[in-house]
């Protein structure tokens, strides 16, 4: 008996969900509104999110050695910092390596090679390159460096200068500005997500408040509430699925066209590649949030008509 | 089989529908509530199908006050009692046999029992040929024969038509009267509210007239006289 009534009120959700086109059309392309908003903040996120990597990877704090600085001195040093939880990569540049960088920089500055070429030795110190995991944790490591007297052998200062004072307030700046930007972009991404739903819902709505007279003749015939409700129920999973399934394919020629802009504009963040690898789990959210919005919408919105 | 207990309906605004109406309707027993439009006589079919709860008295249907019963009760006492409607209430986006089948599907009938009893019940209103007609390709005559139709495929204890002939034609009305009685004949109680004269006179059956909310008169084989 139980399978027969719910073949039935999947029967009937199907027939009323073809024989009433114009309302199944209206309420699927709210939907697919909806579904691409969701899909707008997904993508939204994600190159938010990659830009914020690569900003945050430019971040770094640079330890500058006096010329004379013996070779093995600063691996040591080197060692000693790595060993730090809060650091990710340190990098070290030796002297030859900052003198040929210097001279690709300035390959056409002939005034400083000619100055570089009348010195007797390679004026440049060598350097190390550091990178905290979290952009909040370089002032730890600024102030393990400061305490720390990072010293030759022999005792004497070969550190010529930290560089962290000169870039903390650039990244202090960056750290309150990826921490707020996460937050509102959990604010937003909430809201857009709850009006969405509320303009689904109110769609639906007016579907069901079309059937309420009929709504209201199965009453009189004797049908249960559950009875009643299931066809609405299928009628917004369908609609559901369809939206789903229409922002799905759409999203692919749409994201093509788009890739190769965003991927100039946001350092390297390409929405077709990224929409192609996660396709699963687009495709996932998608259809879980249409078929989710569509069956509680349709249930909310019948209840109210069922107090015959 | 059908008690109307001293029944009272007052409306929040003071307005009064009903008061003090008592009755008996026995079992095969044709019944026409008469009188005016706002006499009362819809309130009283509302109050037995539990749509409308009275202000004060009961309604009682096989000694069970309707309106002591749970939801899923309701539900069930509802598919003993087959309805007809000035209106007709169809379902517009279901042809006639898929309206038909509906009531059948709603009552837990199998697709077995529904395919065998829709035809037949649809023949019996002469709509053989209509069944995959939608409402709005039916007539008015048509429509309320396949309300009717639909009021008696699950052989219900009582039938109640509320002025089912008033948007129909002369012609029509005889028809629909013709098949109430026929429901008659074959044993089903019905109860029929009207206001057409004509239907009353013919029928020679008895009648209850409510004027203002009140029972006035209440005659075996009545006439109509308001």
């Amino acid at each position: 008996m139980l399978w027969v009534k719910i073949k039935r009120g999947i029967k009937s959700g199907l027939i009323s969900f073809l024989r009433n086109g114009y309302v199944s059309l209206a309420a699927i392309l709210i939907m697919v509104i909806t579904l691409f908003m969701i899909s707008g903040i997904i993508f939204a996120k994600a190159t938010f999110e990659s830009t914020l990597d690569v900003v945050k990877n430019k971040v770094d704090i640079n330890i500058y050695f006096i010329p004379e600085a013996p070779e093995d001195d600063i691996i040591a040093i080197k060692k000693q910092i790595e060993n730090l939880p809060e650091v990710s990569k340190v990098d070290y540049i030796s002297r030859q390596d900052v003198l040929d960088n210097f001279k690709t920089a300035h390959a056409d500055d002939e005034t400083n090679l000619q100055a570089l070429q009348e010195l007797p030795d390679n004026p440049f110190g060598a350097r190390l390159n550091i990178k905290a995991k979290e952009p909040s944790q370089y002032a730890g490591v600024a102030t393990f460096l400061e305490n720390q007297h990072l010293l030759s052998k022999d005792g004497i200062p070969i550190v010529e200068k930290v560089n962290y004072q000169k870039n903390k307030l650039v990244i202090d700046r960056l750290s309150n500005f990826i921490n707020s930007a996460d937050r509102i972009g959990y604010f937003l991404t909430l809201l857009f997500i709850i009006v969405s739903i509320a303009i689904t819902f109110n769609t639906i709505r007016l579907a069901i408040f079309i059937s309420k007279d009929e709504i209201a003749v199965m009453k009189l015939v004797g049908a249960s509430n559950r009875y009643i409700r299931w066809p609405f129920v299928v009628s917004g999973v369908v609609y559901g699925f369809l939206s789903a399934l229409i922002v799905l394919i759409l999203l692919y020629p749409i994201t093509f066209w788009l890739g190769p802009k965003t991927q100039d504009f946001f350092a390297g963040m390409n929405v077709f590649k990224y929409y192609a690898s996660n396709f699963g789990q687009i495709f996932l959210i998608l259809m879980s949030s249409g078929i989710f919005i569509g069956a509680i919408s349709s249930y909310l919105a019948v209840r109210k008509h069922l107090k015959v | 089989m059908i008690y109307f207990d001293k029944v009272s309906k007052i409306y929040p605004d003071g307005s009064t529908a009903l008061e003090d109406v008592s009755f008996t309707i026995e079992p095969e027993e044709f019944v026409s509530i008469v009188g005016h439009s706002g006499a009362g006589k819809t309130t009283l079919i509302k109050m037995l199908l539990a749509e409308e709860k009275p202000s004060s008295g009961g309604v009682f249907f096989e000694s069970v006050d309707v309106h002591d019963l749970k939801n899923k009760e309701i539900n069930n006492l509802r598919r003993r009692i087959g309805t007809v409607f000035q209106d007709f209430k169809l379902l517009p986006h279901k042809t006639a046999y898929e309206n038909i089948a509906f009531a059948m599907e709603v009552a837990g009938k199998t697709e077995e029992e529904i395919a065998a009893d829709v035809p037949h019940v649809l023949d019996l209103v002469d709509l053989g040929d209509k069944m995959l007609n939608f409402p709005h390709q039916l007539s008015g005559g048509e429509k309320q024969r396949v309300a009717i139709a639909r009021a008696i495929v699950n052989h219900p204890d009582i039938v109640i038509a509320d002025e089912p002939t008033g948007n129909l034609d002369p012609v029509n009305t005889q028809d629909v009267i013709r098949l109430l009685k026929k429901i008659n004949d074959l044993g089903t109680t019905v109860i029929l509210t009207t206001h057409n004269k004509g239907v009353i006179d013919s029928l020679g059956k008895r009648v209850v007239t409510i004027e203002k909310g009140k029972v006035v008169r209440d005659d075996k084989k009545g006439h109509y006289i308001l």
